[in-house]
């Protein structure tokens, strides 16, 4: 199968990407292009094959740890403007961001 | 310092430790050397921050540590970080203009680690955006030139890490491996690279790519001092989720690798000559097809020769989805990089468009201004493959492919081979700008990386030889062991370096 412009339109979208109308057209053939490629894994057939997620998985049991849902860390001002230092705007201790509510 | 040792001729870890300890050189000349050998070789691009004071800092550190006698086997030796792990003292950007002036609240684990062990940085370095790309030319702050062949590649994504080292500017660096961004590198500057099995080094402060791909690994001039480097890193972090407590119930602590190199080489005990007697080399026949190049083939065979002359054995064996792993590895790693993606919004940290309307719009402008074509590709590719209706039919198959792949490699493992060996890359490094108009050519000659990395399997790149029209284009050996058999393979390739000079080959920097 082949995507169209309102596909990429639809993915861009998704994506939270922004395309000129000449960058949807160049984006429409290279994912048809990759589409191309990927859809060689259709012709497998893998009934009854669990999905490998964590790689190791394949070698041993694998159980993600959860941790305790508390604190591990207190909450300073120094702290707080160490993690804003990198915001591209920020007013009074906060993020900020355009009005969304009206 | 004594006339005949400078810090230019010390060409190990090991020789460079026994010239501090014994007071020849001291941790801040080594750092100031390298800072000016980063300087003597700008042209290269390897470099995307240096930051002499924070350098000076810890080298001084360094000195007083070995003063007081309390230093660690790496103390005062300078190396260089990959521009994916986070750095408080450096600029962290992956290579993408989205973090251009972004520093890092926090230290990586490896990095803390390495500092920790008294290594001194010497700077960030170059790499392809977000980890993207085999030939570091996807990097927003230009390419990376090889330093055997400017016209050339260093490969990628850690194009600088292994340029660093070929260039001589210090003798390790950190990079990360998804689908082979250590090893191939490593292949095409000429230096040794590992990537440790998935899960025993800490993703934590390494930016994210594939999530369930992305592994951190040590580029060096030898096995030896990968030993070292990779020794120190490996360590069990409750900060990375994925990260393990213990190696088939050996502790991912601290010691367990070089444990690990140790005792394999104590048990090589075949006659004389011929140290690797009974080690089975699985060659998996579909790493030898038509698509690989002449020169490529000729020192891959010549370097099992040679592995054969100290006795280890040679066993065709077969790995019949090696093809597959293309099309299954650019499914699930541009899903997972569109995930990880997702937090550059402009909002937290990174790039933000000067013009917008809304948040949505300030978002959807701020990504296509600042990520590179590369990146918008597989977040386009990613998104698709994980859009409602297609998530099955792509994402789910492609891991049950993966699976597949996996099972392919336990298969020679439990019954042919103890290590496999090939190629890393069918070809030696390309022309930087080739291939520009096809998009996928890059993506295809990740071929005999990529179904290792699916597989979480350790796997390494030890230089074998040159090739290319001018024959000054390194050739790398792979070498894949089982599970948690890093010590292992590491003894394997040192055995190797111990009978051949291509390690000790450097370029001459013009």
């Amino acid at each position: 199968m082949s995507l169209s412009l309102e596909d990429v339109t639809r993915i861009s979208r998704l994506a939270r990407l922004e395309l000129t109308p000449e960058k949807k057209e160049l984006a429409l053939n290279e994912l048809n292009n990759i589409l191309g490629l990927i859809e060689k894994l259709q012709s497998v057939d893998t009934t009854g094959v669990e999905p490998l997620a964590h790689p190791l998985s394949a070698h041993e049991d694998i159980t993600l740890r959860l941790r305790e849902d508390v604190i591990t860390e207190t909450s300073s001002e120094s702290g707080r403007d160490a993690m804003l230092a990198n915001a591209p705007a920020t007013e009074n201790g906060l993020f900020l961001v355009p009005k969304v509510i009206e | 310092m004594s006339n005949t040792t400078t810090p230019s001729t010390l060409s190990s870890i090991a020789e460079m430790r026994k010239a501090l300890d014994s007071k020849q050189v001291s941790a801040t000349e080594l750092a100031q050397e390298a800072l000016d050998r980063a300087n003597a070789a700008k042209h290269l691009n390897i470099f995307l921050d240096i930051n002499p004071e924070a350098t000076l800092a810890q080298a001084k550190q360094a000195d007083q540590r070995i003063a007081e006698g309390k230093q660690h086997l790496l103390t005062g030796i300078p190396i260089a970080h990959k521009d994916v792990f986070v750095t408080r003292q450096w600029r962290t950007t992956a290579g993408s203009k989205m973090l251009e002036n972004y520093t890092s609240p926090f230290d990586a684990t490896v990095v803390e680690h390495l500092k920790n062990a008294g290594t001194v940085n010497i700077g960030k370095l170059n790499c392809d955006e977000f980890a993207m790309g085999s030939g570091n030319e996807n990097s927003a702050f230009g390419a990376c030139l090889n330093p055997w062949d400017t016209s050339a590649v260093p490969g990628g994504s850690s194009g600088g890490s292994a340029a660093a080292v070929a260039a001589g500017i210090v003798l390790a660096t950190t990079g990360t491996d998804t689908g082979g961004s250590v090893r191939q590198p490593s292949a095409m500057c000429g230096v040794s690279g590992i990537k440790p099995t998935y899960g025993t080094v800490s993703r934590f402060g390494m930016i994210a790519y594939g999530s369930s791909l992305d592994q951190a690994g040590p580029i060096a001039s030898s096995a030896q001092d990968l030993v070292e480097l990779l020794d120190v890193i490996s360590v069990f972090d409750e900060r990375d989720s994925t990260c393990i407590e213990t190696c088939d119930g050996t502790p991912n602590r601290q010691g367990r690798v070089k444990q690990a190199y140790l005792d394999t080489l104590a048990s090589q005990n075949g006659q004389g000559s011929q140290p690797l007697k009974g080690l089975r080399i699985g060659v998996p026949k579909e790493f030898f097809g038509p698509g690989l190049s002449a020169d490529v083939a000729s020192a891959i065979e010549a370097a099992l020769e040679q592995y054969e002359a100290l006795g280890a054995e040679r066993v065709e064996i077969s790995l019949p989805r090696t093809e597959l792993s293309i099309p299954a590895y650019y499914v699930l790693a541009p899903a997972e990089a569109s995930s990880n993606l997702s937090r550059y919004d402009g909002v937290r940290y990174g790039y933000r468009a000067k013009e917008y309307k809304g948040l949505e719009d300030m978002t959807s402008r701020s990504r296509s201004e600042a990520f590179g074509p590369e990146v918008q590709r597989r977040i386009m590719v990613g998104t698709y493959v994980l859009s409602q209706g297609y998530y099955d039919a792509y994402y789910l198959q492609a891991q049950r492919i993966r699976r597949l792949i996996a099972n392919d490699f336990q298969a020679a493992f439990a019954s042919q081979c103890d290590v496999i060996m090939g190629p890393v890359s069918p070809a030696v490094a390309k022309n930087i700008g080739d291939n520009r108009d096809d998009l996928t050519a890059d993506w295809l000659a990740d071929i005999f990386t990529l179904g290792v990395s699916m597989a979480g399997l350790p796997a390494m790149s030890i230089p074998c030889g040159f090739g290319g029209a001018n024959g000054n284009r390194p050739i790398g050996l792979q070498i894949i062991g089982n599970y948690f058999n890093e010590g292992k393979i590491l003894a394997i390739a040192d055995r190797f370096q111990q009978h051949t000079d291509w390690h000790t080959r450097k370029p001459e920097i013009k």
